[in-house]
């Protein structure tokens, strides 16, 4: 085990992809020379080579859509999109293409392919450069979601995407790149893609979220348990396919939920959980399902105050634990 | 304050360039075959259009006026080893790739056997994995972004095929248009970008999508060959792309080719073109037919005589009986198989529905 952060996971990751398989590329603005903007992708192409590690122009349309070609032609591409928010002009591609392939063919071709891309904000990265994308994604059939809250988490989930026969949109929480640190099993590490993780066992609550907000909610845990709540925490790791098992479980075990997440509540994945949740453990739940988002304005502005305001902080999840816990 | 693009500025020199000169080496046999894929393409077409009328499939959408552009680029290729990127009029190219009446005819049925989509598709979606003829889509243009793709591979992967792409001019209007040729150039990749054009963009004529007045100068914006040419012409289409063929097999680079046809039909069984077509348009069209040009051409070469035309239209037409027969009578995709095919492994995730099946996360 080494302890590396989230970003150093991601990049040895690559390393160890693309040197066990010659069929991965990376390609991508930056992704070079420069070794892209946060650095993640940073001497893959001194290692590997112009040829497989291709700074592409800006234009996110192309880079996902040569990487649909390239994966139907035999190679196993990493488009990587700069910012989840520069992901749009690649929609057509993504969604009536690439998660569909499969699906219009009847089986008969397949694309895989990885997305990677930077999302989520807390970093001044003002309306551009902050948004959470997963709903939007996770709307559409065809497509995995992975959403890794941590070191170990990232490698087995972008070993598993690379090695995935489908298109997989592999989100990489921009503020958690360099402030989390974790261990990270040296070696063959492979997560499946829909499977959940219980990160802290509990009795009285179960707190459901993934990304960034995972920190946030065993932060906001570890805080009651002094009070004498006990909060199990529940990391989804992936969006899509959702791990409903495991949703089930923990809230037939605490019949109390709470859904953090950081992207804006409507219609985020907190509502297809509490969906979920009301439809199928109704009878089991003591109090009503609770959601603790961003508000629904159209991105996270810049300046810090307001920054601060959009995300959902400490003292917010743990007022909602204590009035679900009280109910 | 300056005036920007004023009126009297010079206009850049953009004129499309033909393709050198040469003679087509195809063979009298070649030609006669040539000719039977078109006329095949052409009768299967006007029976799609029939059996539209008559109620028993809910939509088609023609090759017609498109058949010798097609035609001339495929016998350029080596189906087998390129790869075909077509779009929903290339009938006569993914025919010549080795999909059959049958194939085709199970598509326009919706027939579980459809080998483009098993049903899921509307008619002329083709595809073909062993064909190498990729899976259409309905959205324009998202399949030249992916050719390039598909040629990157080929370069990587130091195959010695050629990627082929087919479009409408109307989606060189779009994004992905010049995000794929301008992708391609960069790398030079062996890819031939194909535009059947036929100055509609279903109702909106050539003069309302451009300013320019040939795709081909589009061209000179990412630096490779543009070609205009005759595309109701085979020989001329092939001579073109077999120019286009060698550039990209030898390093090269992309060529695009701006095939002139002659939409011979409305857009599709939905459209009516009388509404924005004028007659004297829609004649002038129907004399830029390919298909009674190449048969005077190859009656006058001796390549083809009355009698033997007679019979190739009716073996033709008795494929295309063969194929409605078969095709209808083939079974239609169990309803059951709707959650099929969403992720490799299966996992019918696409039924949580709540209209009764069982929860699968139990």
């Amino acid at each position: 085990m080494a302890v590396k952060t989230l970003l150093e996971a991601i990049r040895d990751t690559m390393f160890s992809e693309m040197a066990r398989d010659e069929r991965v590329i990376l390609m991508g603005e930056d992704v070079g020379a420069k070794g892209g903007v946060f650095k993640v992708t940073e001497g893959l192409q001194k290692e590997f080579g112009e040829d497989r590690v291709i700074d592409t122009p800006l234009a996110e349309g192309v880079i996902v859509g040569a990487a649909i070609g390239a994966a139907l032609n035999g190679l196993r591409p990493i488009a990587e999109i700069q910012f989840a928010d520069f992901i749009w002009p690649a929609m057509d591609q993504i969604v009536s293409e690439a998660a569909r392939m499969r699906y219009r063919t009847n089986g008969t071709f397949a694309c895989p392919l990885v997305i990677r891309t930077p999302y989520g904000g807390g970093v001044h990265g003002a309306l551009y450069h902050s948004q959470s994308i997963e709903a939007t994604f996770a709307h559409v059939p065809g497509l995995k979601i992975c959403a890794p809250a941590t070191p170990a988490e990232a490698k087995g989930l972008l070993t598993a995407a690379i090695r995935d026969e489908d298109p997989v949109l592999f989100l990489e929480h921009k503020r958690l790149y360099r402030s989390i640190k974790g261990e990270v099993p040296d070696g063959e590490h492979v997560l499946p893609i829909g499977k959940a993780d219980v990160k802290r066992e509990g009795s009285d609550l179960s707190i459901i979220t993934y990304g960034a907000m995972l920190h946030l909610a065993i932060e906001a845990a570890e805080k009651l348990s002094g009070e004498g709540i006990s909060a199990e925490v529940l990391d989804l790791r992936t969006i899509q396919p959702l791990d409903r098992a495991a949703i089930a479980a923990t809230v037939h075990k605490t019949n109390r939920a709470l859904i953090l997440y950081e992207d804006n509540k409507t219609l985020g994945v907190g509502a297809e959980v509490s969906a979920f949740l009301a439809e199928e453990l109704f009878d089991e739940l003591d109090a009503p399902i609770t959601r603790v988002a961003s508000p629904d304005v159209p991105a996270m502005p810049y300046n810090h105050g307001l920054e601060k305001a959009f995300l959902p902080q400490l003292e917010d999840v743990v007022g909602a634990i204590r009035r679900l816990v009280a109910y | 304050m300056r005036a920007i693009g004023s009126a009297t500025e010079p206009r850049a020199e953009t004129k499309a360039s033909s393709p050198p000169a040469m003679t087509p080496q195809l063979s009298n046999e070649q030609l006669r075959q040539l000719y039977e894929t078109m006329l095949l393409s052409r009768i299967l077409d006007e029976r799609f259009w029939i059996l539209n009328r008559q109620g028993r499939g809910a939509f088609t959408i023609s090759c017609q006026g498109h058949e010798a552009a097609q035609l001339g680029l495929g016998y350029a290729l080596e189906p087998g080893k390129d790869i075909v990127f077509p779009y929903y009029r290339d009938t006569g190219l993914v025919l010549h790739f080795g999909m059959t009446p049958r194939d085709l005819m199970l598509g326009f049925f919706a027939r579980a056997a459809d080998p483009s989509s098993g049903g899921r598709q509307m008619p002329n979606h083709f595809a073909s994995a062993a064909r190498k003829i990729i899976s259409v889509s309905s959205p324009v243009a998202t399949q030249i972004p992916q050719a390039t793709g598909a040629a990157l591979a080929s370069k990587l992967r130091h195959l010695d095929e050629v990627t082929a792409v087919c479009f409408g001019e109307g989606c060189t209007s779009s994004g992905a248009f010049h995000e794929g040729l301008n992708f391609a150039s960069v790398h030079r990749l062996p890819v031939i970008f194909v535009c059947e054009n036929n100055g509609w963009a279903i109702s909106v004529p050539r003069e309302k999508q451009m300013a320019v007045p040939n795709v081909a100068e589009r061209a000179s914006a990412y630096n490779l060959p543009g070609y205009a040419v005759d595309g109701t012409d085979p020989l001329a289409m092939y001579a073109a792309a077999a120019e286009a063929v060698k550039r990209a097999r030898s390093g090269g680079g992309p060529t695009l080719i701006d095939a002139r046809v002659a939409r011979l039909t409305p857009h599709s069984s939905d459209d009516d073109d009388r509404r924005y077509r004028a007659t004297e348009e829609i004649e002038q069209a129907r004399r830029l037919d390919p298909i009674p040009r190449f048969r005077q051409l190859l009656l006058g070469r001796g390549i083809l005589d009355e009698g033997a035309d007679k019979a190739l239209r009716e073996r033709v037409s008795a494929l295309v009986d063969d194929a409605v027969g078969f095709a209808e009578a083939s079974p239609e995709p169990d309803p059951a198989t709707l959650g099929r095919h969403v992720f490799a492994e299966d996992t019918g995730d696409g039924l949580t529905t709540g209209r009764g099946e069982v929860a699968e996360w139990r």
